[in-house]
């Protein structure tokens, strides 16, 4: 397998051929240090730089694979597709190009899982799909995670990987940021525990809603965090930025997330909240 | 004469300005005039002008494109959160601070009566002048802003006050500062606790309603908007940064978005639309002032009727339905 085929992030990543290569037939390029990896190694250390412990991104089946059990995630909310509601620019015909490619979950998969055998709901955005973006189906299929967690009576784990509000769908998408953030608000009514994992990058007005007020906030080391995209910032004037402005180090320096996580640690540590803030549930349902 | 490439409101209006200009010479020329002869021909005159300027304004206001509306939306002459704090309601007394090392003038608030009923009212607060623009941040709240309106919100909750909040910003600030001191949570956190309150609670957006600095604090039952007001997923400039790499396709973009108050009622995004008195709230605060305190009159007594429960999950579903998608099964 070859990732730099199907990675989005991957995708200015040189695949250098070589007849000496291995089986897999390919090396790659690490993003970041510009090293060269060997794609088997690179798929072995879960797409992070051996080298520079670079997190490439993932797509969220990728994502699915590697942080649930296996074979348990069953995906809902299949039939929502986006519509064109305000016929905005282009907006139409690259939705009409990703359907094409069978690329028709839009910005985000969510269902069912069990991870190390506990039963979560969860939701992956996936940044391939027009940067990630949260437009109505994306806001959807949050609330739905979401209240899922609260019907089905377990926690909700939801892994952001986005640019922010889409804003090809306007109003629409900003009132996304508080449905999502009422359908968090009906979590904690009900005691759901809902985990937010902050990937490469968690920008803007998904940060700035759902993804900002989960219990817990792990990020990927490295991630892309903050408010304001870099074209908007410049728009607004700002100036002169700290070097590790808008990453996972900077916010967890700034007390606005739990923890950074590499991806290896990442399933156990996810289990381990699923079980003990979740627990309650676990005790409700064995007496129930 | 309406340039649909005038970048501020002031060069929009440019034209009227000059003739309202023209107005106050002309009376004031006949003021000083002792001959009554010519006295009553500047007056004469002045009228004219007056009426050729009357039949300007109707006709610059009636059918104003997206982008003026984004103009006449950020006017600085245009009524802001304390004007109608003065107008319409009855001593307010300003509160402040986050009680967490912070102050934020970008967003006022405090308790006050308002149709003789105590409230909690509060809203982002622009500047006329330069020292005031700088003091409010051009009405770009930091996260302290919205960490004030939670405790506001928090306090409406245990005190019964109903909540009233004006919407009037072109942006949450996005700095360095803010961003330090977690301007996304802040929102999130806000947008949250309106989700939790029992109390009605009304916003009513004024001016720009600016993405995420403005539905921090407008995540309530009833949303209203003025109808020359905006509000936006993302400022119109920005959008063209992103879209184009072209800031000054901004009036593009503004159209692109739709933006206007129109739209906004046609997504359900917004329960109504408040009309502004002729060639907008600027030329006659007092007229939108009892224009405003109507419309939020009458919808507070609607949800005056509801009990706790019912406000909490009126805003809820409110909500909860908002988006536009296709669904197969």
């Amino acid at each position: 397998m070859n990732p730099s085929s199907e990675v989005p992030g991957l995708v200015s990543l040189i695949a250098l051929r070589s007849p000496a290569s291995g089986p897999d037939g390919a090396f790659l390029q690490c993003q970041n240090c510009k090293k060269i990896i060997f794609s088997v190694e690179f798929e072995q250390n879960l797409r992070v730089c051996p080298h520079c412990q670079h997190h490439h991104r993932l797509t969220a089946q990728i994502r699915i694979d590697w942080t649930f059990d296996e074979g348990s995630f069953v995906e809902h909310d299949t039939g929502l597709s986006s519509v064109d509601p305000l016929g905005f620019p282009d907006y139409g015909k690259k939705l009409e190009q990703l359907n094409a490619k069978g690329e028709n979950h839009d910005s985000v998969l969510s269902g069912t899982a069990t991870i190390e055998g506990l039963k979560v709901s969860a939701a992956v955005c996936d940044f391939a799909f027009i940067g990630g973006s949260m437009g109505s189906v994306a806001g959807e299929k949050i609330t739905r995670a979401l209240e899922r967690g609260i019907e089905l009576k377990c926690p909700v784990i939801i892994f952001c990987a986005s640019g922010g509000a889409r804003m090809q769908e306007g109003l629409l998408s900003l009132m996304q940021m508080a449905k999502t953030t009422g359908a968090v608000e009906k979590c904690r009514a009900n005691g759901i525990p809902y985990i937010a994992v902050f990937t490469d990058p968690t920008m803007a007005g998904v940060l700035a809603s759902y993804a900002s007020v989960a219990d817990v906030i792990i990020a990927e080391p490295k991630a892309l965090v903050g408010f304001a995209g870099l074209r908007v910032s410049k728009q607004a004037g700002v100036g002169k930025v700290p070097d590790d402005f808008q990453t996972a180090e900077f916010v967890l320096k700034h007390g606005m997330i739990d923890r950074i996580v590499s991806r290896k640690e990442l399933r156990a540590t996810l289990a381990g909240l699923v079980r003990t803030l979740g627990g309650h549930l676990l005790h409700a349902e064995a007496e129930a | 004469m309406a340039k649909e490439t005038a970048k501020t409101h002031k060069e929009w209006e440019k034209p009227l300005l000059e003739l309202e200009d023209t107005i106050a010479k002309l009376r004031e020329a006949a003021r000083r005039e002792a001959d009554p002869v010519k006295q009553a021909n500047y007056i004469e005159k002045a009228e004219t002008y007056q009426e050729q300027c009357n039949r300007y304004v109707k006709l610059m206001y009636s059918n104003l494109g997206d982008w003026e509306k984004v103009l006449v939306a950020r006017a600085e002459k245009r009524p802001y959160t304390l004007d109608y704090i003065q107008s319409i309601f009855n001593g307010f007394i300003e509160l402040q601070g986050d009680r967490n090392g912070f102050n934020d003038n970008a967003i006022v608030g405090g308790p006050a009566e308002f149709n003789g009923r105590p409230v909690i009212v509060l809203g982002h607060q622009k500047g006329r002048n330069i020292q005031d623009r700088q003091m409010r941040n051009f009405g770009m709240a930091k996260p302290e802003g919205y960490r004030k309106a939670i405790r506001l919100f928090e306090m409406a909750e245990r005190f019964r006050m109903p909540v009233i909040s004006f919407v009037d910003t072109p942006a949450a600030d996005p700095g360095v500062e803010s961003e330090s001191r977690g301007i996304s949570e802040a929102i999130a956190a806000a947008m949250l606790k309106m989700f939790q309150l029992t109390v009605p609670t009304i916003s009513v957006i004024i001016g720009e309603g600016g993405s995420g600095g403005a539905i921090g604090i407008a995540v309530s039952n009833r949303v209203l908007m003025l109808e020359h007001a905006v509000y936006s997923v993302i400022p119109p400039e920005g959008c063209a940064a992103i879209l184009w790499r072209a800031p000054e396709r901004a009036p593009e973009a503004a159209e692109a978005l739709q933006i206007t108050a129109k739209s906004a009622l046609s997504f359900g995004i917004i329960d109504e639309i408040v009309s502004e008195p002729e060639g907008a709230a600027h030329r006659d605060p007092a007229g939108a002032s009892d224009l405003i305190k109507e419309a939020v009159v009458r919808h507070l007594d609607e949800l005056l009727l509801l009990s706790p429960a019912e406000l909490h999950a009126d805003r809820h579903a409110k909500f909860r339905k908002l988006g536009k998608f296709a669904e197969t099964f």
